[in-house]
């Protein structure tokens, strides 16, 4: 009996972080047609609701109600299951993310190694769609998106290995907890080599533009989902933005100070702003990282192929290299208010 | 000197920084949009859309039966037959346009020597059957009769540069 009533609980708990998940990702689409169209001079969806608020929901009942059409050559299989893994990892990484003091599904000591694990897995997805699909574009943008996302996984892993060693932990609680402390306490300031390379390659892990040449509509028509429809692209669709929105809360947790407020410890301002509950200083942080991603979709033209791939081998892995050994020496130093 | 700068340049992504400071200030800009249904972008009084056939103030249709619209139309989109009435005039028994031949290029109200053929400021028309892409005499005069007063003046205010 205990044990189903915890069973419950869990469940319950699952259950609170994936209904606002799956809202944040339909709001984050609005958010992002919204600002593009700013950035573009244009209003934006407005015609469904107040301001267009009702759009996601149209464009979500729109997909719903169409047809999956599978492919006659493709592999109804592995065609229907590649969606659904390129979405379970994006949603079982929130397992381990802290929202608040406490607030964490799973308060495991492997917390950024389950991470890592989660995000690597979601590459399986997209293989198998653009190789199930039958399709010589869906194929091309599966080897793009493999490729990438294996050559940018290192420059993320080794990125992480820096707040390992800045942390001193492996578990996402303790890790915010090291960066207790107003904005320059944050790993940000001794690690900002290591963060801009920790963006860049969440970007690229993400397949979002810049990097979004998995897709490529202007030369392989859509990439890796060319031949979905309805229901199963609609299930890409909320893996991408979910995996989004992963990156950009790891990017608050392992960076940015997670929960903490920017005058946090500080005193006069930090009681004042204390007051607010961590996770509005959370949510507002993984907002800001968002809108990064929006605005570089809006900016920035797609890089070709082969500039991505010197992009992660020749610059971004020897940054993080040399900044690990700046950083050990740092930590043997124990340089400024971050390693004492 | 300046391969080190050169290459500062690229390594800390300047060129990408200075492209989002551009779209970060039009994020801020005002908006161009029309919202079309209920805004609409102004017109020129010599907008060239549906066609109509106008009449005197006396009521007299002003259109003689010269043909010169069809001789001129490059589209070959106007159908004109003509009989003399009972008083002896020359008149049409049939003027028909194909909006579809149509290419709206105002041959035909530039050559009318009476100014009976003209374009409207009308764009928002549709066809909803076969056929009736092919409007008539009668429909054509009806068009002119209802926006008779709006055709006289921007025929007036066109008036100097014709």
């Amino acid at each position: 009996m205990a044990e189903l009533i915890e069973l419950v609980w869990i469940l319950t708990k699952i259950g609170v972080i994936l209904g606002p998940l799956i809202l944040s990702v339909a709001y984050l689409t609005y958010a992002e047609r919204k600002i593009i169209g700013w950035i573009q001079n244009r209003n934006g969806p407005n015609r469904v609701g107040p301001m267009g608020l009702l759009q996601p929901f149209a464009d979500v009942f729109k997909l719903l109600f169409k047809e999956v059409i599978l492919p006659a050559n493709a592999n109804r299989f592995l065609f229907l299951i590649a969606p659904l893994l390129a979405l379970m990892p994006a949603l079982a990484a929130w397992a381990v993310i802290p929202f608040g003091e406490g607030l964490v599904l799973a308060d495991i000591n492997a917390g950024l190694l389950y991470v890592l694990a989660m995000t690597s897995l979601g590459v399986y997805g997209v293989i198998l769609a653009g190789w199930a699909a039958n399709s010589k574009y869906s194929m091309l943008g599966a080897m793009r998106s493999a490729a990438q996302i294996v050559s940018y996984e290192i420059a993320m892993g080794f990125a992480l290995v820096g707040v390992l060693m800045a942390a001193g932990s492996m578990n996402m609680s303790s890790i915010v907890t090291a960066q207790a402390g107003p904005i320059w306490n944050w790993f940000w300031l001794p690690l900002l080599p290591l963060f801009i390379v920790y963006w860049i390659s969440g970007v690229a892990e993400t397949n979002r533009a810049p990097f979004d040449v998995a897709e490529g509509e202007s030369e392989i028509v859509a990439g890796f989902h060319v031949e979905y429809s309805g229901v199963a692209f609609a299930v890409f669709f909320l893996a991408e933005y979910a995996n989004m929105i992963l990156i950009s809360g790891l990017a608050v947790i392992l960076f940015m100070g997670g929960w903490y407020s920017p005058f946090h410890g500080l005193p006069l301002l930090g009681p004042v702003f204390d007051l607010v509950p961590g996770l509005v200083w959370f949510v507002i942080k993984v907002a800001g990282f968002l809108y990064l991603y929006l605005w570089f979709r809006a900016t920035f033209p797609r890089y070709r192929y082969d500039q991505i791939m010197r992009l992660g081998w020749k610059v971004l892995i020897p940054v993080t290299v040399v900044w690990l050994v700046v950083l050990a020496l740092m930590i043997l130093a124990g340089f400024g208010p971050w390693f004492d | 000197m300046t391969a080190i700068r050169d290459f500062l340049k690229t390594f800390l992504l300047w060129e990408l920084l200075l492209g989002l400071r551009l779209t970060g200030r039009n994020l801020f800009k005002r908006k161009v949009t029309i919202q079309y249904p209920e805004e609409k972008a102004p017109q020129s009084p010599r907008f060239r859309g549906l066609h109509a056939l106008r009449r005197y103030p006396n009521g007299e249709e002003r259109c003689i039966a010269c043909k010169l619209c069809e001789a001129v139309c490059p589209a070959l989109a106007i159908t004109i037959e003509s009989e003399e009435r009972e008083d002896g005039q020359r008149r049409t028994t049939r003027y028909d346009i194909d909006l579809f031949k149509c290419i709206y290029c105002g041959f035909c109200e530039e050559s009318c020597p009476v100014d009976s053929i003209v374009e409207t400021r009308i764009h928002e028309y549709h066809m909803e059957n076969r056929g009736e892409n092919i409007i008539t005499k009668q429909q054509l005069l009806a068009v002119g009769d209802k926006y008779e007063k709006q055709l006289a003046a921007d025929r007036a205010a066109d008036a100097r540069y014709r």
